[in-house]
């Protein structure tokens, strides 16, 4: 089994954004990997590894677009535990979704990998397709916005509770296939993959890199490809028209009282 | 001539209302373009959903109808080539919906195979290809251009007003193409159940925060809510502490709510929850903490504990409710 694993570094979400001449400037923004990515990998390591055991069931590949000398976020995952990376060496900023799923699609049909495990989207852009995409190119299943998930390892299976609307659905996938994970995969029990005790509760969220991960991940692989190499061009389909701070609300008012708040909501905004 | 196909999701004989802001974008998109407005009903058995959309007609040119098992429960997979099909056969230059998660879900993946572009979660339409979508947690609005044909699109459905009825269009029927889900088996829905109304549909929409303590105290929300005839949200620091099922999450990764009440009880407000409700159209915030971001936002801000004000509140509203 080998699962592939994408990341993405962005601009910190936790820093304030800088309006420039109609664009946005990130260039003084630290970057650091996106939440859901670093969720993914948490998925896939917890598929691959048997706590309280030597086995690994899967290899663990993580895969980015970046400019090669920028790629401390992989390290940061091969510290975490993954076991080898790939870099697309661009510029990230400067492809179209199309050639970013492209490239995906690409490594993935290159790699013979089984699974894709991706984030349901990145904190700056959220634009929530990437993962839906490389599956419709590669042409298997996918499961988007996965809550939880159990390997069945002997039917080739994955078995994917996912955030709907209205609940959660249930759905059984055949491998190779895709999934994009959302918040509550890093739940203590999210993650099942039929050889680790299902009481086995993880610490919630990502782990965090051991000192000896990070000694090891210095020692690991990691591949480097172009674009031009994959077969992928860099696309000009999506154009940044304009960029804008959203309208200021209108400044409210404190009131001192829950009299005076049932008072406004009654009659001034005529709400309740 | 362009020609905008937006898709519709179905429940029972109708279409979800959930599905309505979708065609109000996919109606500006056609008016933008001079182009034709048509629609797309998918499902196993959906003449009744398709002859009710006709009826209301929401200046179509025709309410085209494709019927197959495969397309029941819905899977990304069936639904994607079945929308590929319609786009091709209609030569639509325009393919969207409601960003819902099973539009969220299927478009992008028929976008891919139309090698096309696609953008997401649209809350205005500048013109035929440039639409202005929120990024970074709702902080700031990026118009977007995008270049391809056809060109998809998500609307987000908090942004767009329900459309009007108008003149009945006519019903085409379409027939399903192969449609192979790839093995894949949708084993059950756990629909969250409440009488109350649904978050996304809500009018007025009561959340609570971690400073709620437990779930146990929720019930005091709930209350309120019920009062109000509301819907239940909470914060994720609330969600992730276990307090209230999962599903009730308002914020960048939860929920996008836009009702015209929306009371935020003991919730700080962070960043990734404001995103989710900004748009409300009166917002109220109790917190204990006078510092708390979301008197920011608030129209309306009381610095006060919860267990000072919510049941006072609960009673306030019932007795002007039902006066």
């Amino acid at each position: 089994m080998k699962i592939l694993v994408t990341v993405k570094r962005i601009p910190d979400p936790d820093e304030g954004l800088k309006f420039t001449g109609g664009g946005l400037d990130y260039s003084s923004h630290k970057r650091v990997p996106n939440a859901f990515d670093e969720y993914a990998v948490e998925t896939a390591l917890r598929l691959a590894e048997v706590v309280g055991g030597k086995d690994r069931l899967a290899e663990v590949v993580v895969l980015s677009i970046c400019p090669q000398g920028q790629r401390q976020h992989v390290t940061q995952f091969l510290a975490m535990g993954a076991d080898r990376g790939i870099v697309v060496d661009a510029e990230e900023d400067s492809l179209d979704t199309i050639a970013v799923s492209k490239a995906i699609a690409a490594v993935f049909k290159k790699e013979g990998a089984d699974l894709l495990i991706a984030g349901k989207l990145s904190q700056d852009l959220e634009g929530n397709q990437v993962a839906q995409r490389v599956a419709g190119l590669l042409g298997v299943p996918q499961a988007c916005f996965a809550a939880n998930l159990a390997w069945d390892r002997a039917g080739k299976s994955l078995t994917v509770g996912r955030e709907v609307d209205d609940g959660v659905e249930v759905k059984k996938i055949p491998l190779p296939a895709v999934v994009s994970v959302d918040l509550r995969i890093v739940l203590p029990k999210s993650v099942q993959n039929g050889a680790t005790s299902p009481d086995h509760a993880y610490n919630e969220g990502p782990r965090l890199a051991s000192l000896r991960g990070i000694t090891m991940a210095k020692r690991k692989k990691v591949d480097v490809f172009t674009l031009a190499a994959l077969g992928v061009a860099s696309g000009g389909s999506e154009q940044d028209v304009a960029v804008a701070a959203p309208p200021a609300r209108k400044a409210g008012q404190m009131v001192g009282s829950v009299e005076e708040l049932v008072e406004k909501l009654t009659k001034e905004a005529k709400v309740i | 001539m362009s020609k905008v196909l937006v898709v519709l999701e179905t429940a029972g004989n109708g279409v979800r209302s959930t599905s309505l802001p979708g065609i109000t974008c996919g109606q500006q998109i056609a008016k933008a373009t001079g182009g034709e407005l048509h629609l797309l009903v998918l499902g196993a058995d959906p003449a009744g959903a398709a002859q009710a959309v006709a009826a209301a007609g929401y200046g179509a040119k025709a309410v085209h109808v494709m019927a197959s098992p495969a397309l029941e429960p819905f899977t990304a997979e069936a639904w994607a080539d079945a929308i590929v099909h319609a786009a091709r056969t209609l030569g639509a230059t325009h393919v969207g919906g409601t960003a819902t998660s099973s539009l969220r879900d299927a478009l992008p993946r028929a976008a891919a195979l139309l090698d096309a572009p696609l953008c997401p979660e649209a809350v205005a339409v500048k013109s035929g290809d440039t639409f202005t979508r929120p990024v970074s947690a709702g902080r700031a609005l990026l118009d977007l251009k995008v270049k391809g044909t056809p060109i998809f699109f998500t609307a987000r459905g908090t942004e767009f007003e329900a459309p009007a009825a108008g003149a009945a269009a006519p019903v085409a029927a379409m027939a399903a193409p192969a449609l192979n889900n790839l093995g894949v088996q949708v084993l059950s829905i756990q629909k969250t159940e409440s009488a109350r109304p649904a978050l996304t549909e809500a009018r007025v929409i009561v959340s609570g925060g971690r400073g709620m303590g437990s779930g146990a105290n929720f019930a005091h929300l709930e209350k309120l809510t019920d009062a109000l005839g509301g819907a239940l949200g909470a914060s994720r620091a609330a969600t992730d502490a276990g307090m209230v099922p999962a599903d009730l999450q308002v914020g960048q990764t939860g929920k996008i709510v836009a009702p015209e009440l929306y009371i935020a009880v003991a919730i700080s407000g962070a960043i990734q929850h404001l995103a989710g409700m900004k748009g409300s159209k009166v917002i109220v915030a109790i917190n204990k903490d006078a510092e708390a971001p979301i008197f920011q936002l608030a129209d309306y801000g009381l610095v006060a504990k919860w267990e000072d004000t919510i049941p006072r509140l609960t009673q306030l509203v019932s007795a002007h409710r039902s006066a």
